[in-house]
């Protein structure tokens, strides 16, 4: 607690206590009961408690009036007390200011303590780098720190700066940045992104990047200033407490003066009845449970997501996710891994499936091509350097690679015999006189021929991401009826995907100014449907023109890549799709608990607002009203709070 | 320029509002942005005059809610 709400919370409980006995002493008849509106006696006693708990309050409406600021909070409650008082409602005027500080009071702890929790979500700001300046290590600011320079993370240490490990290994710990709690292992090498834990061993990193274009500066920035591209929601609400105010002083004032006027202008108590339910009106004036819940409940659920390790940029982005019912992927690198293997071993005649791996790998031992990698990582043991012979090796361009592979035989049981391995596509094949039988499986078919006789083919493809599946399950179940694929891939391998996935629609063979083409025609089909959104999905690297286009650009993979930060409205720190329905989710929960707040609120109001106008409250108005103004407001704010907790 | 300023006592959401429209008001100022929940405004204004309007603004703030002070650093 502050100092603050310590004072407040002391000034409530006197106040409190001597209103009480005020109370007792009215109700047990030691003070006379006001006559026609006032009683002296009386009055100077109830002053005493009101002054107490509300002299706080009067002074900053006198403050804030003499500042030209009339209709705020402050000024509502001094005038509706301070015309229970002309009227000899003693008991209403205190105890509507007590209410209303008791009210302000938990507002105060309950913002208090989910700027503290969203703040504790945030808890990835590192305090300090251990420098390596001449020979000695010294503790210094992260800001301090420069490109090329040496630090030190000594273990349960967060890594201050993005950097290369020069020496040492370890395994990080990046459930702060993405969610994800399987710690992962780095080694000499490795690039290590900042607000990682490092968990084991000490590691010395070069430094990569200043600390403000570090990735844990780009996180924090991006989540502190979500806060600035505000949602209609909150824009709604600004213009609504803009108007709401300054109209229900109007009528107020009307209320007070209007009836009485008609009805009977010189009799006190039709002028009393009128004028409580004017201040009872007043009372319930104040947007506080609107204009703090809304923008909370956006903040609290920016910053659950954010635990999760899913980035969303601002609360209209939140708002747009709620209403998507269209996603759009880019295969490569979104589904899939972007990365090839080898998805199937089909050899022919008597050669071993995995006979034929290593013949094909050792062929293209010395090739860059990713293929060429996919077929080298296959390989369980690496091939001996006996096995293989650079001077063989003959690149046929755009056919594929003649090389003779294995050691002469009988020099050991284990390896592969000698042979001259023919390893590319069908016009190598044909090329070269191999009787084939063609492959039509989904992927890059590689045919191997050995000693100019067909030994099999190699399919290799691109990995479908394990969650990938489960990932597009989610999002049916959460409404997202539509969902397409587009690829610059060939139509087979596109459906192949398409259909492993249960992916509705697929586009494939697309250029990727083709890509833009396709997000616009689906936007065109969906707009036309009231409201509803479509998110494309990509991994950020080149269809940054996609992800502008589309309502909301989803970035996948943010951990290192700062085109993805940039680009995008929403990142997903690590590369699972499945955390696209996450955040669809958080989304849609938090935009039903901004309505729940609206609707509450405002029916609560209008309820107050039209049964103290009829008179249906009669003497409860006052205290009706004060519950419908903090008591709704802190309603709200911890129903707001729920928006944070995020499975 | 562009500069981010704590707040502190910054207890009214409705005031955040109000105070980030009364500093549009102010001549020079590109942008402004008042978080509510981070207690902190940004400010855009010219550079040369950047510091006059800094001020500006902190008196606008405190003329809405007089418990509220911007930290001027």
């Amino acid at each position: 607690m502050k100092r603050k709400q310590k004072r407040a919370l002391a000034e409530i409980l006197i106040s409190g206590a001597i209103f009480l006995v005020c109370e007792g002493l009215s109700l047990s008849g030691v003070l006379p009961a006001p006559t026609d509106g006032y009683d002296w006696v009386t009055l100077c006693v109830f002053l005493v408690p009101y002054f107490c708990i509300g002299w706080r309050v009067l002074a900053k409406a006198a403050r804030n009036i003499a500042h030209g600021q009339v209709f705020d909070e402050n000024f509502l409650m001094a005038l509706a007390t301070v015309g229970a008082l002309c009227i000899g409602e003693y008991p209403e005027a205190v105890f509507v200011m007590l209410f209303y500080r008791v009210g302000e009071w938990f507002e105060d702890l309950a913002v208090g303590r989910s700027r503290a929790s969203i703040a504790a979500l945030m808890q990835i700001r590192p305090d300090s780098a251990n420098l390596e300046r001449d020979g000695a290590v010294v503790e210094v600011s992260p800001e301090e720190v420069a490109v090329g320079d040496i630090i030190q993370v000594r273990p349960g240490e967060k890594i201050p700066l993005d950097g290369v490990i020069l020496e040492g290994a370890t395994t990080l710990d990046t459930v702060a940045l993405t969610g994800e709690s399987v710690p992962r292992d780095a080694e000499v090498g490795d690039t290590v992104i900042s607000g990682c834990v490092n968990q084991s061993g000490l590691i010395r990193v070069q430094v990569s990047k200043v600390f403000g274009e570090s990735t844990v500066s780009k996180i924090l920035s991006l989540v502190e200033n979500a806060g600035e591209r505000k949602s209609r929601s909150e824009h709604f609400i600004t213009r609504f407490a803009k108007y709401y105010t300054p109209s229900v002083v109007i009528a107020a004032v009307l209320l007070a003066v209007l009836p009485p006027l008609i009805i009977g202008p010189s009799d006190f108590s039709v002028w009393s009845t009128w004028i409580y339910r004017a201040m009872s009106f007043l009372v319930v004036s104040c947007p506080c449970a609107l204009v703090i819940s809304v923008p909370l409940s956006f903040f609290g659920g920016i910053g659950g997501a954010s635990r999760q390790g899913i980035l969303i940029k601002g609360s209209n982005y939140l708002e747009a996710l709620a209403a998507c019912d269209t996603v759009v992927f880019d295969k490569t690198g979104t589904l899939t891994e972007g990365r090839f293997a080898v998805s199937e071993i089909l050899p022919s005649g008597d050669v071993s499936p995995d006979d034929l791996l290593r013949y094909a790998a050792g062929a293209e031992a010395y090739s860059s091509h990713p293929i060429a990698r996919a077929l080298r990582e296959a390989v369980a043991k690496p091939l001996e350097e006996g096995e293989l012979h650079p001077a063989t090796v003959e690149e046929i361009a755009g056919h594929g690679v003649r090389a003779t592979v294995g050691t002469v035989a009988g020099s050991s049981p284990s390896c592969l015999p000698s042979r001259q391995v023919l390893c590319g596509n069908r016009r190598l094949m044909e090329s070269a006189g191999v009787a084939y039988a063609p492959c039509d499986r989904p992927g890059t078919v590689v045919y191997v021929a050995l000693d100019g006789v067909y030994a099999g083919c190699l399919v290799v493809a691109d990995r479908i991401k394990a969650d990938a599946a489960g990932a597009m399950e989610a999002l049916r179940a959460c409404g997202v009826t539509r969902t397409v694929m587009l690829t610059g891939d060939g139509e087979a391998v596109a459906g192949e995907v398409a259909r492993q996935l249960g992916i509705s629609e697929y586009r494939a063979g697309l250029l990727p100014g083709d890509k833009v083409d396709c997000l616009e025609s689906i936007l065109n089909d969906s707009h036309r449907g009231r409201g509803s959104k479509v998110a494309f999905v990509g991994d950020g690297i080149n269809d940054a023109p996609v992800l502008a286009r589309a309502d909301i650009g989803i970035a996948m993979g943010g951990m290192g890549s700062d085109a993805a930060i940039e680009a995008a409205d929403v990142v997903l720190m690590d590369d699972k799709p499945s955390g696209i329905a996450k955040a669809v989710g958080i989304a849609r929960r938090t935009l039903r608990i901004v309505r729940q707040n609206i609707v509450f609120a405002l029916a609560v109001k209008a309820a107050v607002l039209i049964l103290t106008a009829l008179g249906v409250l009669g003497d409860a108005g006052m205290w009706v009203a004060v519950f419908a103004d903090v008591g709704v407001a802190v309603l709200a704010i911890l129903n707001a709070m729920r928006a944070m907790r995020v499975k | 320029m562009r500069k981010v300023f704590e707040m502190e006592d910054l207890d009214c959401a409705n005031c955040a509002a109000r105070m980030e429209e009364a500093i549009r008001k102010i001549d020079g100022v590109t942008y402004v942005n008042i978080s509510f929940i981070a207690q902190r405004m940004t400010l855009e204004a010219d550079d040369a005059v950047f510091d006059a309007i800094a001020k500006k603004a902190a008196k606008a703030c405190a003329r809405i809610d007089s418990d509220c002070r911007v930290i001027l650093k």
